[in-house]
């Protein structure tokens, strides 16, 4: 087994916006999909700020390729992506300002930036002509792949994605599923994603993780919680959600 | 020693450096301004570089202008002087109140030959109805009410001393301005009030002055003080003032003052026609047409707001940063800040003096101190209100802290803080003008003047440029908006 990317050890987060967090060990490994589930106010979002390094854990520790993490080096930073629900795109700045910001900043020419937007357009599969455009000019599902574009400017190790699928119409969001899931098997990335949605997470990720009041409550893939819930909680969850999903007939 | 060796060097290298230069400063009222004219006229006709630097402030700020030596001469009364500037002292008679100002290092002319005491007036008609002849008749009526002059109503030998001699019983007393009491007894509103025994208004108001008959008030001969380090800089131009001694009766006075007062007729004239008839000294009226004074209280005035925006700008946004970066000290900054806006102008302005003396620099200062509240503030506001999204994106991002700022932040706040430079400017446009109470020039000058001489053409003189420029200052911040905020930013609005 490979040796895991990133690493939450007996991380403990109190006072959080969520509910109080903890202690959680997830281990992931290069390359792979994860996404981490639970209703409102499980914490999933913490966990990923934790990831991220704009927490601090009150106890335990996040490693990153074997170290711990130092969030205060703009370096490490660096090595994450990172998509918010709504691309999270700086009005005073156009798509494209939005996307090389960063590259900008740490010295990129113009011929090198250039080359990288169009990559990354199409990757993102975005029309070039809304990269000139301001956010406020965007429709959301553009604003999410330009904010999807900027996350990945640097080619960082890890893509962290906090429900970015959360704002979009359904038409919008099927479009988008099905591009990003694209874009990350041809990335080869490590992704964590956080959904409340189970359809998606499954849609996207092998591995499910399913959080509930700060805790791992159960891991493994749809097939698994489906077969051998843990407990009532994910039971209710899945089955909750399997209602759902059959009536609406998209889960795989 | 060394200090002594060093200013007479100074007075040397003054003196090396042509003629000697004479700065003279008024007080804000008709006479002192005429007499300070007259003065400044007269030591440049005795071959000074003479300034007037008129209409100061009240007693107190040319007093410490003097004694600073901002100013070199000043017109005062002898009873001030005893019961006001040296009132601690206790002194009484002339040769005492020499005495006390020399170890001051300021000297005194003899009087110029006439008084100019406070008294108590009244509508003649209402004097003659009630019977009031004295201030001891007014004593016996506790039902009038009574309006004085702010200055008069503090000062020792002023309201306390008549109302304690005359254990004076009035229950509706209050404090106004000079000229305004003049207007408030003419339309009703008061029925006495303070004023100077020389002035113009006393016939046009057609005021009876009530008898001063226990004394209450001290002589109030009219002298020169000037600073006794001028008399060995600048001989002539001492002994050019004290050609003046004896010279005014109080009639006299009251004529000139009358001219300038009411029939509008400049100051510089006024001294000019006096002292070519009194004294046969000829000279030039500078006549300044009024495009000509319009450019120059322009240039005063912008200077000052310019200066001072400036400065605000430059110490505003580094603080409303640090405010917005370290929530305990922003607290503080930002009440200090507070605190400071709650100074009424006027006291800032004053306040200002004893730290920067008078003219623009205090003026500048204090427009800083007042300019600076809501550029720290919109500041504070405009990166505090970033909303929690886009402050996660930018900590995400892998910029360093300053680089966040730079590239974000600030961009993302700068409606807000263009927002608040803006109201600064325009704030600061306004205050300006009474930056002439201290002598720093701008708008504030012709519209203090048209107070005093109750002049509309002379307000609006001062007035209508000062909200002209107050509108052009709103319209170039409107143009700077278009270039400086972001247009993903305008987009929105």
């Amino acid at each position: 087994m490979t040796a895991p990317l990133l690493e939450l050890r007996g991380a403990v987060k109190r006072h959080s916006a969520e509910a109080e967090i903890g202690p959680v060990s997830i281990a992931f490994r290069p390359g792979e999909t994860v996404a981490l589930i639970g209703p409102s106010g499980s914490g999933k979002s913490t966990l990923l700020k934790l990831l991220l390094g704009l927490l601090a854990p009150d106890a335990g520790e996040v490693r990153l390729g074997g170290d711990r993490l130092d969030a205060r080096d703009p370096a490490v930073r660096r090595r994450f992506g990172y998509v918010v629900q709504g691309g999270g795109l700086f009005p005073h700045l156009t798509g494209a300002g939005n996307v090389s910001l960063v590259p900008r900043h740490v010295g990129w020419g113009p011929d090198r930036i250039a080359r990288r937007l169009s990559e990354l357009a199409a990757l993102a599969r975005l029309d070039a002509a809304a990269l000139a455009r301001f956010p406020s000019e965007l429709s959301g599902g553009q604003a999410q792949r330009v904010g999807l574009m900027r996350a990945l400017a640097l080619d960082p190790d890890v893509l962290l994605l906090d429900e970015p699928l959360g704002a979009l119409d359904p038409i919008t969001r099927a479009e988008l599923q099905e591009d990003l899931r694209r874009a990350f098997a041809d990335l080869g990335k490590t992704v964590v994603l956080v959904t409340h949605d189970l359809a998606e997470a499954a849609f996207f990720a092998r591995r499910l993780v399913v959080l509930r009041d700060g805790k791992v409550v159960q891991e493994g893939s749809l097939a698994d919680l489906v077969r051998a819930p843990a407990d009532v909680f994910v039971s209710r969850f899945v089955g909750a959600h399997r209602a759902l999903s059959l009536d609406a007939g998209s889960l795989p | 020693m060394i200090a002594a060796a060093l200013a007479a060097l100074l007075a040397a290298a003054g003196a090396a450096s042509g003629p000697p230069s004479v700065r003279v400063g008024s007080k804000t009222f008709t006479e002192s301004i005429v007499l300070g004219e007259v003065a400044a006229r007269l030591a440049g006709a005795a071959g000074a570089r003479a300034e007037h630097r008129a209409a100061l402030g009240g007693t107190r700020v040319v007093w410490e202008a003097l004694l600073r030596g901002e100013i070199d001469v000043y017109p005062e009364y002898t009873g001030t002087i005893a019961r006001e500037i040296l009132a601690e002292e206790g002194v009484s008679g002339e040769a005492a109140l020499r005495e006390a100002l020399g170890r001051r290092g300021i000297g005194m002319t003899r009087s110029l030959g006439f008084e100019n005491g406070y008294a108590v007036g009244m509508k003649e008609e209402v004097a003659r109805r009630l019977g009031v002849r004295t201030v001891s008749d007014l004593a016996r009526h506790p039902e009038l009410r009574l309006g004085f002059t702010n200055e008069f109503m503090d000062r020792a030998d002023g309201w306390p001393a008549l109302r304690s001699r005359y254990a004076l019983r009035n229950g509706d007393v209050r404090g106004l301005d000079h000229d305004l009491a003049y207007r408030a007894l003419a339309a009703g509103d008061i029925d006495a009030t303070d004023l100077y025994s020389t002035d113009a208004d006393i016939r046009r108001y057609r005021l009876a002055v009530l008898e001063d008959d226990r004394h209450a008030f001290p002589e109030y001969q009219a002298v020169f003080l000037f600073r006794e380090e001028l008399a060995r800089r600048a001989p002539e131009a001492v002994s050019a003032l004290r050609r003046l001694e004896g010279r005014i009766a109080a009639p006299r006075m009251t004529d000139l003052n009358a001219r300038a007062q009411l029939e509008g007729v400049p100051a510089a004239e006024v001294a000019a026609d006096f002292l070519a008839e009194e004294l046969g000294i000829g000279g030039e009226v500078a006549h300044v047409a009024l495009p000509a004074r319009l450019l120059r209280r322009t240039l005063e005035h912008v200077a000052l707001v310019a200066i001072a925006l400036a400065a605000a700008v430059l110490a505003g946004i580094p603080l409303g940063v640090a405010a917005a970066l370290r929530p305990g000290g922003g607290r503080l900054i930002l009440a200090a800040a507070g605190v400071v806006q709650t100074i009424p102008a006027l006291a800032l302005l004053v306040f200002m003096i004893p730290l920067l003396g008078i003219g623009a620099r205090p003026a500048v200062a204090a427009l800083f101190l007042y300019g600076l509240l809501p550029i720290v503030r919109n500041t504070h506001a405009g990166l505090t209100g970033i909303s929690p999204e886009l402050a996660e994106s930018a900590a995400s991002l892998g910029l360093g802290r300053a680089a966040r700022l730079r590239r974000i932040e600030l961009p993302l706040a700068a409606p807000s803080i263009l927002a608040g430079v803006r109201t600064s400017a325009v704030i600061a446009v306004g205050t300006a003008t009474l930056g002439a109470l201290i002598g720093a020039g701008g708008y504030g000058q012709p519209i203090l003047a048209g107070i005093r001489l109750a002049s509309i053409p002379l307000i609006l003189e001062g007035a209508v440029p000062a909200a002209l420029l107050a509108l052009a200052a709103e319209g170039a911040f409107g143009v700077l908006e278009r270039v400086l905020v972001p247009r993903g930013l305008r987009a929105r609005r």
